[in-house]
């Protein structure tokens, strides 16, 4: 589009590619705020049902449409706030800090083929890095507070969230190993075809592997019943004690944002990510969507897209139910899950899968017949099949080879 | 102001962000008397010095094969990292070690061993 | 990026430039704001934003996959263990241990000569020796120029260097990553009984202060 506009009308270049970003930024940015207005009034209406109220029902209509929208308003016009002892400008920087994080790491999260703000080739990686960053908000917020409220809870999301980064890490490999390519793109056009694709049935290791991925995502993002950073029964509201107004939704902007972005990785990972368990499109188009070109890939990207968002609402979905019905832990109790409980387990699904891989047993895509783009081939990957005895290590002259395929193929994906 | 612009970026640039980066990690450790600020100073030396071998390494700033590192420099630069945060790990237990005996972060102040 | 048809208004802009300018001018000044800071929180904060400008310097040379590293580890991992430092050992709540006036003296010394060695070095490297500027046609500053700042995948490539397979342009480092795995494997236990030593002790003397009442 941007060689479009460049080439047919003659417009500046460094202002095309200045358009374009911000055109992209500004979409995502939609994502998030538009979405965690959504996913408020939806935890509110979640919460009312599971204890047996109706939630929110006046404002805009009979199911409170607008509550968020007038409660933003109400947040607006909010005073700000600072204790007199805070470090104003940690302060007021930190909630900043939080959403930049949650908001970056949705630059290379694609929404369906080829829709993605930045097609990087490690993307798995970068989205997890910069997720990971959200912390620091929470913990210069907690800091510069000069409550002691908030530093505890920061101190809590300090150690949690350190823990929590090699599980989770552990997990997301598990998919990558299967893939062969860090690429999210990739990764979610192999679990193409029938929903017997998606990794999350490609052998008993994975399948548990997702719950084990769900259960340390929901621990990152601090949401219950790992929400100690911000245990009200025990630190009043934690690091956001202090805040109000403007800078406290933009906290929670993050958190909703982190919550759809984890479950949407976990879809993309696992899930088939805009798969959907029947191939539709490639029913109606003849072609995946990623070798479909002009009005039809629109079309099966826009099916894709809906189904994406369909599976990480799902997931956000259920980290409310979640909240609402266990419990809060304890500090150590959060600490022994991690450690004790989700690092061992994953670990031993990483062993699991290898093994699985190398013996050749059958994959959940062998069960159906339609086996479009199954995870057998493995574009961009190194092997094509498993090591097998007598096997001479691959060389210098086969990895230059297998990179370049792999460039082509993302070209194609790309066009 | 854009004859900097529209010049291509090459070795230079990147060595001397390098350069500025190692001298405030060294300025920085000669001057902090607080323990964790001579370990962020170490930090930024070991960036400096990363950031030299990545440029070095990469393909965009040395397009002649002759000069170019490849991507040994990024795998050390990937020890580099390992190993950064390998010694913040020792750095930091030796720190609250030194903060539960002497219950201060103050360099200065550890000199027992002084004759 | 931009030198194709632009250049109607003003000189050639080029994106790749752009990027590396803001991205190098914000870590240098947030490099220079950890010296200068005398806040040993506002100096951790800084040190985050000039090890995250850092990485993007590294994406802007090619190198995705260490500038991804250095985001995970060095500033999602390193760092907040050093915040974590930070908040365990702050008495009040805003420390800040001020340096005297001869030290400031004497370090502005050293990092100055230090300064004064390096960047005419930086300019002599990164020069290119004019013998040797042609390849396949193109001298070498039009080849920097036609690079467009697209991630070339390395990821693959350094991976199997570390498993010891060399590639064109990578040695094995099969040996030194075993040696740096076991290292780390060292450092992770030595840690963890460094800081846990203190607390052995209090622990023993207040048993045997119960034991005594």
């Amino acid at each position: 589009m941007s060689q479009y506009l460049i080439s047919h009308w003659g417009w500046y270049p460094p202002l095309v590619y200045t358009l374009m970003a911000m055109l992209a930024a500004s979409l995502v940015l939609l994502v998030i705020a538009g979405g965690s207005v959504v996913f408020i009034w939806m935890e509110r209406k979640v919460a009312g049902r599971i204890q047996d109220r109706l939630g929110p029902t006046r404002v805009g209509g009979k199911f409170g449409w607008l509550q968020t929208i007038a409660d933003g308003i109400k947040l607006l016009s909010k005073e700000d706030l600072r204790p007199e002892g805070a470090d104003a400008m940690l302060f007021r920087i930190a909630p900043y800090v939080a959403f930049c994080a949650s908001y970056g790491s949705f630059i290379a999260l694609p929404f369906a083929t080829g829709w993605v703000g930045l097609d990087i080739n490690v993307a798995v990686f970068f989205v997890v890095a910069v997720l990971g960053l959200e912390v620091f908000g929470v913990i210069l917020a907690g800091y510069a507070s000069a409550s002691k409220w908030s530093l505890f809870g920061a101190m809590r999301e300090a150690a949690q969230v350190i823990s929590y980064e090699v599980p989770l890490g552990l997990c997301i490999v598990i998919p990558v190993m299967i893939a062969g390519t860090m690429d999210l793109t990739k990764i979610g056009n192999l679990q193409s075809g029938w929903f017997t694709n998606w990794y999350l049935f490609h052998d008993p290791f994975t399948f548990i592997t997702f719950f084990v991925y769900y259960t340390c995502a929901l621990a990152s993002v601090n949401r219950a019943p790992f929400d100690l950073a911000e245990a009200e029964s025990e630190l009043v509201a934690g690091f956001h004690t202090e805040y109000s107004g403007l800078r406290w939704s933009f906290f929670f902007m993050a958190e909703y944002g982190s919550m759809f972005l984890v479950s949407a990785l976990g879809s993309i990972l696992f899930l088939g990510g805009w798969n959907g368990p029947v191939p539709v499109a490639a029913w109606i188009f003849g072609e995946h969507a990623s070798q479909l070109s002009g009005f039809a890939f629109v079309l099966a990207n826009v099916l894709g897209l809906m189904a994406f968002i369909l599976k990480a609402v799902l997931g956000v979905t259920v980290m409310m139910w979640i909240r609402w019905t266990l419990p809060r832990l304890r500090i150590d109790q959060v600490i022994t899950t991690c450690w004790k409980y989700c690092t061992p387990i994953a670990a031993v699904m990483f062993v699991g899968v290898i093994s699985w891989q190398l013996m050749g047993l059958p994959n959940g895509g062998d069960v159906l017949p339609h086996h479009e783009q199954g995870s057998r081939r493995l574009p961009g990957s190194l092997r094509e099949r498993p090591f097998e005895t007598g096997d001479a290590l691959p060389s210098a002259n086969s990895v230059g080879f297998e990179s370049e395929h792999g460039e082509q193929e993302r070209g194609q994906v790309d066009g | 102001m854009f004859d900097l612009l529209s010049q291509p970026v090459g070795l230079t640039h990147y060595l001397i962000v390098g350069a500025v980066m190692f001298v405030a990690g060294a300025v920085c450790m000669a001057t902090k008397r607080n323990a964790l600020g001579v370990l962020m100073g170490i930090e930024l030396v070991l960036n400096g010095a990363n950031l030299n071998f990545v440029a070095f390494g990469s393909n965009f700033l040395e397009r002649n094969p002759a000069y170019q590192l490849g991507l040994d420099g990024q795998i050390i630069s990937l020890f580099v990292i390992v190993l950064a945060a390998a010694e913040a790990a020792v750095a930091l237990a030796i720190v609250l070690n030194f903060y539960n005996n002497h219950s201060t972060v103050d360099v200065d102040r550890a000199d027992e061993l002084k004759g | 990026m931009g030198n194709r048809n632009g250049g109607r208004w003003m000189g050639e802009i080029n994106g790749h430039t752009v990027l590396f300018l803001f991205f190098g001018i914000l870590t240098c000044l947030f490099s220079l704001a950890v010296v200068f800071s005398a806040n040993v929180v506002r100096m951790a904060f800084y040190l985050i934003l000039a090890l995250a400008a850092t990485s993007g310097l590294h994406f802007l040379a090619g190198a995705d996959f260490v500038g991804t590293m250095q985001l995970v580890l060095y500033v999602g991992g390193t760092l907040v263990l050093l915040v974590f430092g930070v908040m365990l050992t702050a008495q009040n709540p805003f420390i800040s241990l001020r340096t005297a006036g001869g030290d400031w003296i004497v370090a502005a010394l050293v990092g100055g000569i230090l300064l004064v060695i390096l960047v005419p070095v930086a300019f002599q490297i990164g020069l290119p020796p004019q013998d040797a500027g042609d390849i396949e046609g193109l001298t070498q500053r039009e080849a920097v120029a036609s690079s467009e700042p697209v991630s070339v995948p390395t990821a693959t490539r350094i991976g199997l260097g570390l498993l010891g397979v060399p590639g064109d342009d990578v040695s094995g480092y099969l040996l030194p990553f075993e040696i740096i795995s076991i290292h780390l494997l060292v450092v992770l236990v030595g840690a963890a009984y460094l800081a846990r030593a203190k607390r052995k002790v209090v622990v023993r003397q207040e048993s045997q202060n119960i034991a005594g009442s």
